[in-house]
């Protein structure tokens, strides 16, 4: 195989999430069909038109030391307890260099965020207006900086083959583990920890996104408010976490004995050129993207079982990313186990896609597809195989999972995984 | 009212050990901030901004790079307070 052109494997996940502190503690409330949404525990959402949410189950400040935490945005918390998991969970004892089975100059870091460090860009507005300019903190740029989570992550890690942070909304996460692919595949790194994180849990943002009537408000039923496909879908539920990978180069993993949860396939991507929030109706860009991914792999439409599905619960995303699956795939689609786990852990903007690829790398490695709760009155125009309700087992044999992520700007990210043999 | 060297001592081990995590026992006046201490530029930043607030005393930017050690620190603060 040329040196162009390595096979990309993950060896390693993590994930804080609202449905639990750990990649472990996440995939179990999956299939047990836990929702993460709640009524907002702050005093400041009360007044808010949305007062829902999905926090993160673990608090970050129970997790890292104090000096380091005050150091970091919320995002970049998220990304280092993820990131730490998922490392050890590759079997690295130590950072790059420390532990001898990675070369730091052969590390990278790609870790995303939709929005980066905006509670600490808004909290520390206030603190200018209310106590002054002295004591706005000196940590205020590195924290508010949307690269700080990939930064810190590749300091804590001893990655210096490059630390990347592409920024592309709702696809961040999703982009960030493509693009750390492709660092292995033409042989830039041989070890990639990549992923997403989000941390806007802020009246503002809140806000923002419920007056462009993209939320939920459905303050009444938080549980039920997060309803892919379903009929009585209103808009996405704000979530928070991060979700991290480790990718190796087949041979880096191999040479050193680590356990592979499956192989990256590829990636496709395509921007609409449509509209900067709305979803081109027809599917037409997410349909680019999922041919790009076709023509650009070895991939057999035949060999798809499972789809994690962008899915957020608005009314228009939803069926456009099922039209473009009709469109490519055709009668194939009748195959795939179609899941929508935002039901659950409601969406994380940047750090969708990184939880959603830990959840879809565990769906392989434990051949189940997370259940889509909710889903009780599906949308009449519904033509496609949800998992609703229950996990549903994945066949045995060679079988590949796709990950859709779309973000506003019109930017359309799949990544395909496929199952090893162990 | 003035505050004693050792009342200063007591408080930027507070400051120390609330920002940096350090136990405030181990901030001795031979201690360098950055070298022992693990307080950064960015910290050190922090601690004087607290250590004004505490003491009643102007710490401009200029003076805060001849603050290396703990005992800098206090000195300065003593004597900035009178």
């Amino acid at each position: 195989m040329s040196p162009t052109n390595r096979t990309v494997v993950v060896t390693g996940i993590g994930a804080t999430t609202p449905l639990g502190g750990d990649s472990a503690s996440t995939w179990e409330a999956l299939l047990a069909g836990r929702s993460g949404v709640q009524v907002l525990p702050y005093e400041w959402a009360a007044e808010l038109p949305v007062r829902i949410g999905a926090p993160v189950a673990v608090e970050p400040g129970e997790v890292l030391p104090r000096p380091l935490a005050r150091k970091l945005d919320r995002s970049a918390q998220f990304a280092l307890i993820a990131a730490r998991e998922a490392w050890a969970d590759a079997g690295y004892t130590a950072k790059a260099g420390e532990d001898p089975a990675a070369d730091p100059d052969r590390t990278g870091a790609v870790v995303a965020s939709g929005i980066g460090g905006v509670t600490t860009l808004l909290n520390q507005y206030d603190v200018l207006k209310n106590q002054g300019v002295r004591k706005v903190s000196p940590h205020t740029v590195p924290m508010l900086m949307p690269n700080s989570p990939a930064a810190n992550v590749g300091i804590d890690l001893g990655a210096r083959a490059g630390v990347h942070t592409p920024v592309s909304a709702c696809a961040s996460g999703a982009e960030a583990i493509g693009y750390a692919t492709e660092m292995i595949r033409t042989g830039r790194a041989d070890v990639v920890v990549a992923g997403g994180t989000e941390a806007a849990m802020h009246p503002l943002p809140i806000v923002a996104f419920a007056n462009m009537m993209a939320m939920s408000k459905n303050n009444d039923d938080p549980q039920g408010a997060s309803r892919p496909y379903d009929a009585a879908r209103d808009g996405f539920v704000l979530g928070e976490g991060a979700g991290i990978v480790v990718l190796e180069s087949a041979e880096h993993a191999a040479a050193r004995g680590a356990r592979v949860y499956c192989e990256v396939v590829g990636q496709g991507i395509s921007s609409d050129a449509h509209h900067i929030t709305q979803p081109e109706p027809s599917g037409r860009g997410i349909a680019a993207a999922l041919q790009h991914l076709m023509d650009n792999s070895d991939l057999k439409p035949a060999e798809i079982a499972h789809v994690n599905a962008h899915a957020t619960s608005t009314p228009q995303g939803d069926m456009a990313e099922l039209k473009a699956l009709r469109k490519v795939f055709g009668d194939d689609v009748d195959h795939m186990a179609i899941s929508a786990t935002k039901s659950m852990t409601g969406h994380l903007l940047g750090g969708a896609g990184g939880i959603e690829t830990v959840a879809t790398v565990l769906a392989l490695h434990n051949r189940l597809a997370p259940p889509t709760i909710n889903l009780e009155n599906p949308d009449p125009d519904l033509d496609a195989d949800i998992v609703a309700a229950e996990p549903r087992p994945l066949p045995a044999g060679t079988i590949v999972a796709l990950n859709d992520s779309f973000g506003f700007g019109g930017h359309n990210v799949v990544l395909a995984l496929r199952s090893v043999q162990h | 009212m003035a505050a004693t060297k050792e009342e200063i001592l007591s408080g930027l081990a507070d400051i120390v050990n609330e920002i940096a995590g350090i136990p405030t026992e181990d901030v001795e006046l031979d201690k360098s901030f950055t070298d022992d201490l693990d307080v950064d530029s960015l910290s050190m930043v922090e601690v004087v901004v607290a250590a004004e607030e505490q003491f009643s005393v102007k710490i401009p930017d200029d003076d805060v790079k001849n603050l290396k050690t703990v005992g800098d620190a206090v000195d300065y603060i003593l004597k900035a307070q009178s």
